[in-house]
């Protein structure tokens, strides 16, 4: 066993693995399973309920990333070659490029709101739901 | 941080009028009161308290020093002063920056809080085979970490010689060696609670100067930014032009595409930082990794907002020219402006806030390099894993010591020398060896170790040899070696190359191992990633 993998769910399951033997003799089935008290992380893989969370978090995740990276990138550009677009006066001295660059501030921030909204009411429940079920041994 | 100091010249002070009593006081009572709160903080528990602060603190209160860690002198002193000088091009940096926070936001932070415990090479470790794979994060993490922090020393010299009026080589030599012993003290006493709270401290400290600073100059200006950016052009040689992309950056094609790269280091390279990863183990749940990644991208946008309010201020009011005439250049325009608007104390307290920046920074840097040491190299590759808590965390301690010796003699070295590169390579190093085994190992099953090897060796491979034949090294008249010249890659920064020659690296290993990826601790890592399940707490 390495520090980078503890026994799974530790604080829970330690109390009743520990008992199990003194309560039912070994022969209940949690004590048989003393070892190897891990859940079974193939079938949680498996599950209908894990594929969705996964899709739904690739979903948003990957495509916010490509989005936010291609406007950096694009924003990164405009700054290294287009000096006299960027130099265009809008408001006083204020020009396209503060205004792209105070976008990209403002962008950031959205994102940032965006996904924090999107994990607490989509995945958040949902992971929570997967962890019942594990701790209940439904799943 | 671009610092020509010179020892010899028989010196004007930064402002005349500057008092190194009053200063020398600031640092002293700055220097106690924050060794206090690491000695407050301290606990001599098991390895998680002295690595990960055993998980205990909040979303907001990481956040904090996340932002800590990341507002440096450099990026304090630094890019305030870069945007006096050279305007709009000193921005750029500050917003390679913020965006970097959504790779971890989106991608990296929450994943990475449910997978490891300790240190990057949990993560990476994972699935794959530990012990190789452990020695190469560890090499990663300790030569990111021992770079960016010789840069933060060298720079800790100059900058603290400038603000006290330290005089000659010996003189900085005793500033970098007590920068050093402060900052082993916080490690040792500390741990990552009292690093944390040093920094938690001194983040406080920074954002309410840069907001209170910013206020009055907006106050002086009757709040009206047009105002503020007239006056700033009247003091600018640059005039105009000072608020469009071009002045830094903008000489040549060389320049630019070197700007380019530069920007995808920064932009790549924050989720791939040792010290920035650890910081979201010091969390109990992927929930408050992401709040702690929320508070430091609203922290952080408020600052670098303020940075340029300062920075048009600086240009302003003191003006280039006497910016440029003054013993460290660009970086003293923020003191220079604080002693503008509010005399010898307001400077005593800029200069002790700077200082106390680079104090929580470098110990950061030197507790991840030492818990990288001690957890992946002596006790999951020496030791196979079989090290109690307790032999990893002295071991963690004396390699804290000799870190600390290594970064007092290797800043004393380097001092002289325009270390800036330093940062931006640190910054190329983890975007290229860690970003892409990091996502690679989250997110793609068939991903194994001959991927990971390849990738992490091959990503700082190539942006070492990339920066041995550039003109950081030879040919330029600022390079390492000026006489000779063989710079045979144009770019300073080697980004552009070798970001993405990492990410190929790690398809090519991959589809080279004949041993294909562990299925079944690749579903356990999967499922812990983002359910949590079986995290450590």
């Amino acid at each position: 066993m390495t520090n980078a993998t503890p026994p799974p769910m530790r604080a829970r399951s330690a109390g009743q693995a520990g008992k199990a033997p003194v309560a039912f003799g070994g022969i209940d089935k949690s004590a048989a399973r003393r070892g190897t008290d891990k859940p079974d992380f193939d079938d949680i893989q498996q599950s209908d309920k894990f594929i969705r969370l996964r899709s739904r978090l690739k979903r948003f995740v990957f495509p916010m990333t490509l989005l936010f990276l291609c406007w950096y990138i694009g924003y990164v550009v405009l700054a290294a070659y287009a000096h006299d677009f960027m130099a265009t006066p809008l408001l006083g001295n204020v020009n396209v490029g503060i205004v792209l660059g105070i976008a990209q501030f403002a962008s950031t921030v959205v994102i940032t709101t965006l996904y924090v909204r999107f994990a607490d009411r989509r995945i958040d429940p949902q992971v929570a739901e997967i962890r019942n079920d594990v701790e209940d041994g439904t799943l | 941080m671009t610092t020509h100091y010179d020892a010899d010249a028989g010196h004007h002070r930064i402002v005349e009028a500057g008092s190194p009593v009053i200063n020398f006081s600031v640092f002293a009572v700055l220097i106690l009161v924050t060794l206090f709160i690491a000695y407050r903080a301290s606990s001599r528990g098991t390895s998680s308290d002295y690595f990960v602060a055993g998980s205990t603190f909040s979303g907001a209160q990481n956040g904090i020093a996340l932002s800590g860690d990341f507002l440096s002198a450099a990026s304090f002193l630094g890019i305030a002063g870069a945007i006096a000088i050279h305007g709009y091009d000193g921005f750029l940096y500050s917003i390679g920056f913020l965006v970097a926070w959504l790779v971890n936001l989106l991608l990296v932070a929450e994943r990475l809080r449910n997978t490891g415990r300790f240190t990057m090479g949990d993560v990476l470790g994972f699935r794959m085979r530990q012990r190789p794979v452990r020695a190469a994060a560890a090499v990663s993490t300790m030569m990111i970490t021992i770079f960016y922090m010789i840069a933060q020393m060298a720079g800790a010299g100059s900058l603290v010689a400038l603000l006290l009026n330290v005089q000659g080589a010996w003189g900085q030599a005793l500033i970098i060696a007590v920068v050093g012993v402060v900052m082993i003290l916080y490690v040792l006493v500390g741990g990552m609670k009292g690093t944390t709270w040093v920094q938690i401290f001194k983040a406080t400290l920074l954002l309410i100067t840069v907001a209170l600073m910013t206020l009055f100059l907006l106050g002086k200006f009757g709040f009206s930014v047009n105002d503020l950016m007239d006056q700033a052009a009247a003091g600018n040689p640059l005039g105009e032009r000072m608020f469009a992309p071009g002045a830094q950056y903008g000489e040549s094609s060389t320049t630019r595409l070197d700007f380019v790269s530069l920007s995808l280091a920064l932009v790549l390279g924050v989720a791939g930082l040792p010290h920035v990863l650890m910081r979201f183990y010091t969390v109990p749940t992927a929930k408050e990794a992401r709040r702690s990644v929320v508070w430091a991208t609203w922290l952080m946008s408020g600052f670098y907002l303020c940075t340029l309010v300062i920075g048009f201020g600086a240009a302003a009011l003191v003006g280039t020219e006497k910016i440029m005439n003054a013993p460290g250049e660009e970086n003293s325009a923020a003191p220079l402006l604080a002693y503008e608007i509010g005399g010898t104390f307001l400077l005593g307290v800029v200069a002790a806030v700077a200082f106390a920046t680079i104090l929580a920074v470098v110990a950061g840097l030197t507790l991840t390099a030492s818990a990288s040491f001690a957890h992946d190299l002596y006790a999951n590759v020496i030791k196979r894993g079989r090290a109690d808590s307790g032999s990893e965390v002295r071991v963690a301690r004396q390699t804290a010591m000799v870190i600390g010796a290594v970064s007092i003699v290797g800043g004393i070295l380097v001092h002289e020398q325009n270390v800036a590169f330093l940062v931006g390579l640190a910054f190329a190093f983890a975007a290229s060896a860690n970003l892409s085994t990091l996502l690679y190992s989250l997110f793609w099953p068939r991903f194994n170790t001959k991927g990971t090897l390849w990738a992490m060796y091959g990503g700082l491979g190539s942006c070492l040899l990339l920066v041995v034949f550039s003109p950081v090294f030879s040919g330029d008249p600022d390079s390492i070696i000026p006489a000779v010249d063989f710079a045979l890659f144009p770019l300073k920064n080697p980004g552009i190359v070798s970001i993405p020659l990492s990410f190929v690296f790690g398809v090519i290993g991959t589809f080279r191992d004949e041993e294909p990826a562990d299925r079944a601790r690749q579903a356990e890592m999967e499922v812990r990633s983002l359910t949590g399940i079986g995290s450590e707490r």
